[in-house]
């Protein structure tokens, strides 16, 4: 589904991502690790078709094309779905028409029906159920005043709508207590099927208690250093980033 | 980052949707104000000499005046000898009795506008009194109205048929001295609407005018009054668009609006006018003064205007709350891009006891635009218990725009509460990448973020009119984005 190979990617000029390969196949769950500024979030971003970074080598083949050529938007309708570290605020804009817009900007896309606003509603209330986020939030303005957990459930239940090919967990488990880290990895569980693959992007391995990984990679300064099962993942909580960077642990 | 994504200066930049012009034959008295001028226009017009008299006192008052500088605006000063002050198309000649009798072309123009004029659009609830250029050229639903009493004309057929009416309110809001183009307006005015309400009688359905600048280098100079008697309840819908011209077009428009007691006057207005080449060539300069007076106790006037075209806007529609327990509103969503500036608001003159007033004003600037809030919250001695309160937000697209806020507060009465919240934020980069990951093309999530930014202010629009307005928005902000 996704092949990633020999990924160079920049910040105004000062280089992040420098020589990235992974291939992520359907059904697969693939977990990066790695301290902080190993250019993580830089390739959750770069996938996903944020501004700001240049490639400046290497290709991305998503199904079969060139994902490096897609807008962010057409990338979105293709079945790439990042589920951001941070969801910003859209004060004035309802959740619900925010949910119906994009649902329906996918669905054309893939050639379906826009859903009508019974059929629609039906559906997100299903979804809100998965992620138990309270349908009040529904009715309030995109993330604006969500508390920290909120914003990921929402995030979440916005996967669960969207039904993507490949979804990217950006950090999902920061800020999150154990109680909102279950729930979220619940809800992403639930989404776990054969011909959907995940990317799931954290810091600790607190989060691959609940989300179990098929793979592990370690990245470090901008490169994937080391791949394995879950069990890697163990063994870098026991030992620290240090054990495998060689530097201090992050 | 500081590169602007390319959509949204592509939205940015996008073109008038609304620029055409109609060939019409019109009478048009050649440039320039004098005496002469002004007696042909009232001549024109069939006026009583009481009025010509009005008109040749503001004259003669004007030519001592200078225009204001004080405006957060930049303009080259303008010739006003260079303007023609009357144009009328030459089909009003005979007068049309109906719709059939109407120049197909101006029947076309207006369809294009979509604006309602067939006798079907009576379903719409809406009456329609079409203004273009000078004279109002069709008037629909009167009947109607005259069954409950209410006069809606035109401003020159009101002077003709209701003198004393006129006579009587004309102006007692507005003076002619007031200010330089108010009193220009005064001389020189060619036609607008009159609306009367009489006591305890809710008018039936909304009014509605729409305006049109056609004839290249007219002015406009419409006149408007409102009057609501004891009790009566008034919605009222103003809508513009200009065809697309190099020149710019002076507009000097005065609404004087009296609400007596128990009265409720709202008044609506949606403003589009040709705003100017992306050079900022051409656009209409807009200088217009409305105001309201409550008049009555317990009397309510609200303003809600979107104001998104012109390459000027200068523009205060106030409230004058003269009346015990009165209220007045002013609700504004005002959009400056490519060169347009915009210095905007209202204000408030609390007079009476117990009075309340809420300013809501939403600023959006792009481009190169430049928007100023100005709004003035006046607490006089008498004004015991007066209660404002002020929002005003301003939302920057892109980097090269500017947004201003002038608030002043007078308080001469202790006992009263004057509140004024402020804020400006920018539509980031952030916000439109987590919509588009979601889907959405650029110019949808601008249009939605703009739309939710302005909700507070559509929210008090009529529902048709809302409507129109979101999409007015969504044409000004977005255009051609591939």
């Amino acid at each position: 589904m996704l092949q990633i190979t020999d990924l160079h990617a920049a910040i105004d000029n000062k280089p992040i991502l420098q020589g990235l390969n992974l291939t992520v196949n359907a059904g697969e769950v693939h977990a990066i690790m790695g301290p902080n500024a190993s250019g993580k979030s830089t390739l959750a971003h770069v996938l996903a078709g944020k501004d700001g970074y240049d490639v400046t080598q290497g290709s991305v083949i998503y199904n079969g094309q060139n994902l490096l050529e897609l807008a962010a938007e057409e990338r979105a309708r293709q079945g790439i779905f990042l589920a951001m570290q941070y969801p910003v605020e859209l004060p004035g804009v309802n959740n619900m028409v925010f949910l119906r817009e994009s649902l329906n900007a996918i669905r054309r896309a893939r050639g379906e029906s826009e859903l009508d606003a019974v059929a629609f509603l039906r559906l997100v209330k299903e979804k809100a159920k998965l992620v138990h986020l309270d349908e009040k939030l529904l009715k309030r303005s995109v993330n604006t005043g969500f508390s920290g957990g909120e914003k990921k459930r929402n995030e979440i239940l916005q996967m669960a709508l969207l039904e993507p090919t490949l979804a990217i967990l950006d950090e999902t488990d920061s800020g999150l207590d154990i109680d909102a880290l279950r729930v979220v990895a619940e809800g992403v569980n639930a989404l776990r099927n054969p011909q959907r693959a995940m990317i799931v992007v954290t810091h600790y391995q607190r989060l691959l208690d609940y989300i179990e990984p098929d793979y592990v990679h370690v990245l470090a300064n901008g490169k994937i250093i080391r791949s394995g099962t879950k069990q890697l993942a163990r063994e870098l909580e026991a030992k620290g980033y240090g054990w495998i960077t060689g530097g201090a642990a992050a | 980052m500081t590169v602007m994504p390319q959509g949204i200066e592509k939205l940015v930049n996008s073109s008038y949707e609304f620029g055409f012009f109609t060939k019409i034959d019109a009478d048009t008295v050649p440039p320039g104000i004098d005496e002469e001028v002004i007696r042909l226009i009232s001549a024109k017009k069939q006026e009583p000499q009481w009025m010509l008299d009005y008109r040749l006192k503001a004259f003669a008052h004007w030519q001592t005046m200078t225009g204001p500088a004080w405006a957060h605006l930049k303009l080259a000063p303008i010739d006003y000898q260079a303007i023609s002050y009357y144009s009328a198309p030459k089909t009003q000649a005979d007068g049309p009795k109906s719709l059939d009798e109407i120049d197909p072309q101006l029947l076309d123009t207006y369809n294009k506008l979509g604006i309602p004029l067939e006798e079907q659009k009576a379903l719409a609830g809406i009456a329609v009194d079409a203004v273009f250029d000078s004279v109002s050229v069709a008037t629909t639903f009167r009947k109607k109205l005259h069954e409950a009493g209410v006069i809606f004309c035109s401003m020159s057929e009101a002077i003709r048929e209701y003198p004393d009416l006129v006579q009587q309110h004309l102006g007692s809001v507005v003076p002619f001295k007031d200010n330089f183009f108010a009193c220009l307006n005064a001389a020189v005015f060619t036609d607008g609407t009159f609306v009367y309400i009489p006591e305890g009688v809710r008018c039936p359905m909304e009014l509605s005018t729409y305006f049109r600048i056609n004839e290249a280098k007219t002015g406009q100079f419409e006149r408007t009054l409102i009057v609501a008697e004891k009790g009566s309840y008034v919605s009222y819908l103003e809508g513009c668009t200009a065809p697309m011209r190099d020149e710019n077009q002076l507009h000097a428009a005065v609404v004087e609006l009296i609400a007596m007691d128990d009265a409720r006057i709202k008044y609506s207005t949606v403003q589009n006018w040709y705003p100017g080449d992306k050079n900022g060539r051409g656009g209409i300069y807009n200088f217009v003064t409305k105001r309201g007076e409550c008049r009555g106790d317990r009397s309510r006037i609200s303003w809600t205007q979107v104001e998104t075209g012109s390459a000027i806007t200068w523009k205060y529609p106030s409230c004058i709350l003269r009346g015990n327990d009165s209220a007045g509103e002013f609700y504004s969503v005002a959009v400056t891009r490519g060169k347009q500036q915009a210095d905007t608001g209202t204000k408030m003159i609390h007079l009476g006891r117990n009075t309340t007033s809420t300013i809501v004003s939403k600023g959006i600037s792009a481009g190169e635009g430049q928007n100023t809030y100005r709004g003035l919250v006046r607490m006089s001695p008498r004004a015991e218990n007066g209660r404002n309160h002020t929002q005003c937000d301003s939302l920057l697209i892109g980097d090269q725009c500017g947004a201003h806020t002038f608030p002043y507060i007078e308080v001469r009465n202790p006992s009263a509460n004057v509140e004024h919240e402020a804020t400006t934020s920018k539509i980031s980069e952030d916000q439109l990448f987590y919509c588009r990951q979601r889907g959405l093309s650029e110019e949808d999530a601008v249009s939605m973020i703009v739309n939710g930014f302005c909700k507070e202010v559509f929210n008090q629009l009529p529902m048709e009119f809302a409507v129109e307005a979101q999409k007015l928005l969504s044409v000004t902000l977005e255009g051609a984005v591939g």
